[in-house]
């Protein structure tokens, strides 16, 4: 296995065994087995509508599998209670394709509510310290007094990042991260996921259809098709692969881009 | 189709029914298992009830003014002709505060505040906001359901109070203005009839109206569909369904504080 800068740990902090997932008539998930060790930043690879969000949102709690196993930190997500979860999410941030800022907030309200409301006694110092920490940890520091509506997508997607950094997770969830941004800022955020990894040391799942965000952020690629992972591996092993399914997804990309 | 899958959708539909009534009948229960138990959001309880009260009440002093001027210029000519205009104060008041403030301030906030949480609510769910703060450790339904239902619960009955003592003042001037009585005997003439039952009642039914204007409404934009067309259908659907639901608990209180008052 290829692990950037040998920072990966052999300690799984995300093990996920038989997982199965449908909606009706539509089965999204049929087996999925995946480990996320300690410090490395796993890119889960496919096409849109093949399950690759719905997976980031079983390991986060926001939807139950039909069937399988999903440890997170070593604790069984199908074994905990609603306040067990509610800890456990603590230690997991998730950062959403649309941002999910809350439109009615400022960006300091945006970045404060998660902390206000995790931590009912800290005090105003210690709430403006972590504010500052995180907004310039994303270089948004100017953008601090704004309204999400007057953000740029980019902008929007680093706050996004900046109010999950804020709790100090140990894993991070990404949904589509580069999706809707030009290929510029696109780098940025590649950029940015990558310095979250080596400031924060956290382990991450990278939900993307985009090559260069795969390339650029992941020590390991999984190939999501028809429902379970066909390929994983360094980014060249993958690609190296003589299965059509990934050898026109990545002519498409290339064509697209 | 053929008759089996006609069979099959009809018993979809019908298990569907019932799986949406277990839903919404779940979601009004997890109101009581969270409402009193810590932590209390009060910050955000104080910001609804101004939302929900203070800006409710330009529209609820011109509605309250008006169905009490309008009523007792309604009422006049009937009671004209029995040479019994001296009541009025007496028949307003007692249908100002049995049944027209109640339900005047309950429709006005179905459509304004009910609509409100609803598309507040729906337009949370598609944008993933509500995910959002599920992820970051914050329970939603206690900071988004239970603060706006406890706002709509608490306000309804000030509101209704406000709106009573308006219509008595629209009813006022029009009586003033045609027999010249005072306000000091339009009041007492007015309260003489009003008793303790008919006060409660009406609180009872503010309470209700409240809560199931913020509970439906918080329901709806819960479960929105996707796109702005969800957004715009939680909102209405707040609205119709409060409203429905209003007009059955009307006449279900009405029914039992008739029996509480004749015993019939």
């Amino acid at each position: 296995m290829h692990i950037a800068d040998n920072i990966a740990t052999e300690e799984k902090v995300i093990t996920i065994k038989g997982l199965y997932k449908s909606f009706g008539e539509n089965h999204v998930l049929k087996g999925v087995d995946l480990d996320v060790y300690r410090r490395e930043n796993v890119v889960v690879l496919g096409r849109s509508g093949t399950g690759k969000s719905v997976l980031i949102k079983i390991i986060a709690g926001l939807l139950k599998p039909d069937e399988g196993t999903v440890l997170v930190l070593g604790k069984n997500l199908q074994e905990l209670s609603r306040e067990e979860i509610r800890e456990l999410r603590l230690k997991l941030g998730f950062s959403f394709q649309s941002s999910a800022l809350y439109d009615s907030m400022t960006v300091r309200e945006n970045l404060e509510f998660p902390l206000v409301q995790n931590h009912k006694n800290i005090r105003r110092s210690e709430i403006d310290k972590a504010v500052e920490e995180v907004i310039d940890a994303v270089g948004l520091a100017q953008t601090i007094n704004q309204m999400p509506s007057e953000l740029s997508g980019g902008q929007r997607k680093r706050i996004g990042i900046a109010r999950t950094l804020i709790l100090r997770p140990e894993i991070m969830l990404y949904d589509e991260p580069t999706a809707g941004l030009d290929p510029i800022t696109s780098i940025d955020i590649n950029n940015l996921i990558n310095e979250v990894q080596h400031r924060y040391h956290t382990s991450s799942i990278i939900i993307t259809h985009d090559l260069t965000c795969a390339k650029s952020t992941g020590d390991r690629v999984a190939m999501l098709l028809d429902g379970t992972f066909v390929k994983q591996g360094t980014f060249e092993e993958v690609f190296a692969s003589n299965d059509e399914r990934i050898k026109s997804f990545y002519d498409y990309n290339f064509i697209e881009q | 189709m053929n008759g089996n899958q006609d069979v099959g959708s009809r018993t979809g539909k019908f298990t569907g029914f019932f799986i949406q009534i277990y839903d919404a009948f779940a979601f009004v229960m997890r109101f009581f298992k969270e409402a009193f138990v810590p932590p209390f959001h009060f910050k955000e309880f104080v910001r609804q009830c101004y939302y929900i009260g203070y800006k409710s009440l330009a529209l609820i002093s011109i509605t309250g003014f008006i169905t009490g001027l309008v009523f007792t210029k309604q009422s006049r000519p009937s009671l004209a002709s029995f040479g019994a205009t001296s009541w009025l104060p007496s028949l307003v008041s007692i249908a100002i505060l049995r049944a027209l403030a109640p339900l005047v301030t309950a429709l006005i906030c179905a459509g304004r505040v009910g609509s409100n949480i609803g598309a507040e609510l729906g337009s949370m769910k598609v944008t993933e906001q509500i995910d959002a703060m599920e992820v970051s450790a914050i329970n939603p339904y206690k900071y988004l359901v239970v603060t706006r239902v406890m706002a709509t619960t608490c306000m309804l009955p000030l509101l209704m109070f406000y709106t009573a003592f308006v219509g008595l003042m629209g009813s006022y001037m029009d009586i003033h203005a045609n027999e010249q009585t005072s306000f000091a005997s339009f009041f007492e003439s007015a309260f003489s009839s009003i008793n303790f039952l008919d006060y409660w009642a009406s609180i009872v039914k503010a309470v209700v109206y409240g809560f199931t204007i913020g509970i439906v409404g918080s329901y709806k934009g819960f479960n929105a569909g996707n796109g702005t067309t969800g957004v715009g259908q939680a909102a209405n659907s707040a609205v119709v369904t409060s409203m429905f639901l209003i007009f059955i608990e009307e006449v279900i209180i009405v029914q039992i504080t008739n029996f509480l008052r004749t015993g019939t």
